[in-house]
C-alpha cells in the first residue's frame, strides 16, 4: 500500500466534505429535516460523488491491479441480513441525532472542535464494544471443556 | 414540504461531491481499496500489520483537510447544536451501527452505491430513512 496516495486521497476527501457542506452538522440536519425547511444540498453531494464513483468502479472492474501495482480489494460479502439492516438503522439514528457521520466528524475534529472530539471518542468506543461483543460470542470458551 | 432556498448550495455541494468521488477513485485506482471511513477507522483499532500504514495515512489526510482549507481562504462553518451528552450517545450509536452494518455514508452511500451493490443500496436506504425519522422525532415530535 502507498501511504502517500492514501494521505492525498484523505486530504481530497476532507476538502470535498468541507466544500460540500457535509462537515457542517447544521446543514446535514437541514437535509434530514424533510418536514421543516428542507435543504436539498446533500442530495447533490451524493449525486456528484456517485457520478465519479460509478465510472471509477467500472474502470477498476476491468483491471487486475492498480496504477501503483497493488491488488484490487473489493468487498465480497453478498449477505443481506439483520446485522446489515439493523446496524445501518442504528447508525442512521446516531447520524440524525448529531448530524455527524464518521468522515465529517474526523474533519471537524481535525479543525479543533471539542464537540467533534467527544463524538469521535464515543464512536471509537462503540467500535471497540462491537469487537468485544463479537469476540465474546465467537471465541470458544477456554475453560468450558475443562 | 418547503425548500430552504437560503441555505441551499447546489454548486458547492455538487462540486464537493465530485471531489469526494475523485478521492474514492484515487484510493481505489492507486491503492486498490474502498474508501469506507468507518471501516478504515475500525481497521486502525484492530490493525493487521499491512493495514496500519495506508489507513492511518488516509485518516491523517482527513484530519489535515481543515488546515489546508483555511490556508486556501475557506470559511469553516460547523454548527454543532447538540450538547456533549447527545454527541456522546450519537457517537456510540454510529460506532456500533457502522460496525454491525459494515459501513457508513462513504463505504455504503458513496462507494457501494457506485458499485450498485445490493447490500449497500439497502444499507443506504436504511440509514437515510433512520436519519429522516430521527430528525423528524427530535424536531417535530419531542421539541
Amino acid at each position: 500500500m502507498s501511504p502517500l496516495a492514501a494521505f492525498a486521497a484523505g486530504l481530497v476527501f476532507g476538502i470535498g466534505l468541507l466544500l460540500s457542506g457535509m462537515a457542517d452538522p447544521g446543514k446535514v440536519k437541514g437535509f434530514l429535516d424533510l418536514a421543516g425547511a428542507w435543504d436539498p444540498s446533500l442530495a447533490l453531494v451524493m449525486g456528484g460523488a456517485v457520478l465519479v464513483g460509478f465510472f471509477a468502479f467500472r474502470f477498476a472492474g476491468r483491471r487486475a491491479r492498480t496504477f501503483l501495482g497493488h491488488a484490487l480489494e473489493l468487498p465480497s460479502s453478498r449477505d443481506i441480513d439483520l446485522r446489515l439492516v439493523g446496524g445501518s438503522v442504528v447508525f442512521g439514528v446516531g447520524w440524525g441525532l448529531a448530524g455527524f457521520c464518521p468522515g465529517p466528524a474526523l474533519v471537524s475534529f481535525g479543525a479543533g472542535e471539542e464537540k467533534a472530539a467527544t463524538f469521535v471518542a464515543a464512536m471509537l468506543i462503540g467500535m471497540l464494544l462491537h469487537t468485544a461483543a463479537e469476540r465474546l460470542i465467537h471465541e470458544p470458551r477456554r475453560r468450558s471443556s475443562g | 414540504m418547503t425548500i430552504d432556498w437560503v441555505h441551499f448550495t447546489p454548486w458547492a455541494s455538487f462540486a464537493g461531491g465530485l471531489l469526494i468521488g475523485v478521492a474514492a477513485a484515487m484510493l481505489l485506482l492507486l491503492n486498490g481499496r474502498v474508501a469506507g471511513i468507518s471501516g478504515i477507522v475500525g481497521g486502525l483499532l484492530a490493525p493487521r500489520r499491512h493495514d496500519l500504514g495506508w489507513g492511518g495515512a488516509f485518516v491523517l489526510g482527513l484530519l489535515a483537510a481543515p488546515a489546508l482549507w483555511r490556508l486556501a481562504g475557506g470559511a469553516l462553518e460547523m454548527r454543532i447544536d447538540s450538547g456533549f451528552a447527545t454527541l456522546a450517545a450519537a457517537g456510540l450509536l454510529v460506532g456500533v451501527g457502522t460496525s454491525y452494518g459494515s459501513g457508513c455514508t462513504s463505504g455504503h452511500g458513496v462507494c457501494g452505491v457506485s458499485r450498485l451493490s445490493p447490500r449497500s443500496l439497502l444499507a443506504t436506504a436504511a440509514f437515510m430513512l433512520a436519519g429522516f425519522a430521527t430528525v423528524f422525532v427530535a424536531r417535530h415530535v419531542l421539541a
